[in-house]
């Protein structure tokens, strides 16, 4: 029996390996696809014996990790010019670059991100006039890179757009502000702040935007719970969205 | 603003006799001036401060304000009524589309990110769409009748968003008739949205893979009809307002935004076009086949709020040139992608109680396959996977750049939606728009703006 084989309860059913099996952490270090997550079972059920038969599943969860030259397209030659001008800190800015479905992704070290950006805007051969403001993403499981800062870059004059993206630790949640850069991310900055928490050092005035000034909590992070009561309709009752069955 | 801070002084026991301000009760600014905080009393007492220093007044416009187009709230610092800086604040309509929907289906996703950009939900439906397909893999999977419908649609929604755009600009300007004359062209406009997919707003008809259903026979008609009668009424409007002398009064030379101040803000859509820079993503990343229809991209040099009403004009124009392009290129056939796992059954006909329903469907999942309705149970309670990974997918919305930035974690449920908006990001433009300005042209700066705050906070 190896590790992964689901145990058995005495009855004989097996049951949902969720709670036996050393579920590993995220692991978005190596080359290759980043692992971040692993997930286990089928039809979302948990807790309780597996009559289901897939409760052995396991399913791991990975997305695109860094590219190997070329990248293809205009990406290469966006890298180059941004080496050039970041020089021989270029490796250590850039912690890598992923390019999947036709876009590529540039994973910035956090405190080389207004320097990039400025790189990016300034730079002929680079010129990205507009920056289309700032997304965050909230990964629970990588362990020192919770929070991504998403910043996506349109160059007008060379027609092109890339992805930098930037991740904090959620117990330091820091990143430098680039409304120096782009002044157009001063709401994109707050709105993360509001949704993720991510503190953008050097904001003019980093305060919540969509939410109520004294709220609590940033509720976009993924253990904000959503909320809701249960409904009763025909006498049966549906549970809130975030208490129903989950497939994923 | 400066960065001014507020020190209450004062003594805030007593009572003023006159309903106005009191000697004794003021703010104390850290540059020295004092700022009274009023309200309720008096008029002339308000006006009159006690100590005759030179007086500023900060006034909340809104959210609750018939000219600022939707529940936004602008804090204006007026000496007299010229605006010395002014601040928007957003947030009144926040309804956490984004996170909502990461506790639904890819499928019902549409139907949340349609009541973002209300009045062009059809184009929120479209970015989402894409950036599912993306995602998924399918692009170029989706049937060729699928695409022209999206086009057809988002075009059509495109020429009454600027419809609405012209006709509120036209009721906070005090032009009541541009206003009549704006929603009464849009009727006929949701007319046809209401025959084709059942609704006249927050369709949830583009969905992932395709449109939720074909067109209606002989819808054909009616659109030939409607675009007629939109050019029509399309001159109405030029006739009412293009060489208007109060209009042309109003809005020439306000709210000037150059393209350097546009680049920097991140703004798009007619008021970056209005600098003179033909910037549409229709032509940039052409998507659903833009690149196979003829039009142009409609430009003026004046900066203005002027040049944005006569851009709006002439989108609507164009708009309803690619409609016509589309009922050329209509050829029967699918409307979803071809793999069941993934196309809802919605092939839907009204029955004799209104409801919608598919009987051939039912009557093939109920009577004839169980197989048909195990996969029927499972693509609708459970919905389908999509694979790991994050797009970003740019749209040109009627606004500006309608981009959908969107994860996924492999599941049945979208891991992060993140609409990027072009109200939100348009809105923060305010300020250099209206500085210096007079607070009448607030309102006009605003208008052009054509924030939805639907879109604006999601």
């Amino acid at each position: 029996m190896s590790e992964l084989d689901p145990p058995e309860t005495p009855e004989g059913l097996p049951v949902t390996p969720a709670d036996a099996v050393e579920i590993p952490l995220a692991d978005v270090s190596g080359a290759g696809p980043d692992l971040v997550e692993v997930r286990v079972g089928a039809f979302g059920v948990h807790g309780s014996p597996d009559v289901s038969g897939y409760g052995g599943l396991i399913n791991k969860i990975e997305i695109a990790g860094a590219s190997e030259r070329p990248y293809g397209s205009y990406f290469d030659e966006v890298a180059d010019d941004l080496a050039i001008n970041l020089g021989s800190d270029y490796n250590e800015a850039i912690e890598k670059v992923v390019v999947d479905r036709g876009e590529v992704t540039f994973y910035v070290r956090r405190a080389r991100i207004v320097e990039v950006c400025q790189a990016m805007l300034h730079d002929p051969l680079l010129r990205f006039e507009m920056c289309l403001g700032v997304s965050g993403v909230h990964w629970p499981n990588e362990l020192d890179r919770e929070l991504h800062a998403v910043y996506h870059l349109r160059s007008i004059t060379h027609n092109r757009i890339v992805r930098l993206e930037v991740t904090c630790p959620d117990s330091d949640p820091h990143v430098p502000s680039t409304t120096s850069v782009y002044p157009t991310n001063d709401w994109h900055e707050r709105e993360t702040y509001d949704f993720f928490g991510i503190v953008f050092d050097g904001h003019p005035y980093l305060t919540r935007i969509e939410m109520p000034d004294d709220w609590l909590g940033h509720p976009q992070r993924k253990d904000y719970p959503l909320g809701g009561i249960p409904v009763e309709y025909k006498g049966a009752t549906v549970p809130p969205p975030d208490k129903r069955r989950s497939y994923s | 603003m400066s960065d001014t801070t507020y020190t209450k002084m004062g003594d805030t026991t007593d009572e003023a006799t006159d309903g106005g301000p009191r000697e004794s009760d003021y703010y104390q600014t850290t540059e020295g001036d004092r700022v009274y905080d009023v309200q309720g009393g008096d008029w002339e007492t308000i006006l009159a401060p006690p100590t005759g220093e030179k007086d500023r007044l900060i006034v909340n416009m809104g959210p609750q304000h018939p000219s600022t187009h939707g529940v936004l709230r602008l804090i204006v610092e007026l000496d007299g009524e010229s605006v010395q800086s002014i601040r928007a604040a957003i947030g009144y309509l926040h309804t956490g589309i984004e996170k909502n929907m990461e506790f639904r289906t890819w499928t019902q996703g549409t139907t949340f990110v349609t009541r973002m950009d209300y009045v062009a939900g059809l184009h929120n439906e479209l970015a989402y769409s894409l950036a599912v397909e993306r995602l998924l893999g399918i692009e170029d999977q989706i049937p060729e009748r699928a695409s022209v419908i999206r086009v057809m649609m988002s075009e059509l929604a495109r020429a009454s968003s600027h419809l609405v755009a012209i006709a509120t600009g036209g009721l906070e300007l005090g032009a009541l008739t541009g206003m009549t004359v704006g929603f009464r062209n849009r009727e006929p406009i949701l007319d046809l949205f209401e025959s084709i997919t059942g609704l006249r707003m927050n369709h949830g008809y583009i969905r992932p893979g395709g449109v939720s259903q074909d067109l209606p026979q002989g819808i054909e008609a009616d659109i030939t009809e409607t675009l007629a009668n939109l050019r029509k009424g399309s001159t109405d409007v030029q006739n009412l307002l293009v060489g208007n002398a109060i209009w042309l009064g109003r809005t020439q030379g306000v709210g000037y935004l150059d393209l350097a101040g546009c680049m920097a803000l991140g703004v798009t859509g007619p008021i970056l076009r209005s600098t003179g820079l033909p910037f549409d993503v229709r032509k940039t990343d052409p998507y659903c086949g833009f690149e196979n229809y003829e039009f142009d991209v409609a430009t003026q040099t004046t900066c203005d709020v002027y040049g944005r009403f006569l851009i709006r004009l002439d989108e609507i124009e164009q708009s309803l040139n690619i409609v016509e392009q589309c009922l050329d290129k209509l050829k029967p056939g699918p409307v979803m992608v071809a793999d069941k796992k993934i196309a809802w059954p919605a092939d839907l006909t009204v029955g004799p109680d209104g409801q919608g329903n598919s009987l051939a469907h039912i009557k093939h999942i109920m009577g004839t396959s169980m197989e048909a309705l195990i996969h029927h149970f499972k693509l609708v309670t459970e919905g389908f996977q999509v694979p790991p990974g994050q797009v970003y997918v740019p749209t040109e919305g009627a606004k500006g750049e309608l981009g959908m930035h969107l994860v996924s974690d492999g599941g049945t449920r979208p891991y992060r939606a993140h609409m990027r908006e072009p109200s939100f990001t348009n809105l923060q433009a305010i300020a250099a728009m209206c500085e210096g300005g007079m607070l009448s042209d607030v309102v006009a700066s605003i208008s052009s703006i054509d924030p939805v705050m639907g879109g604006v906070d999601r």
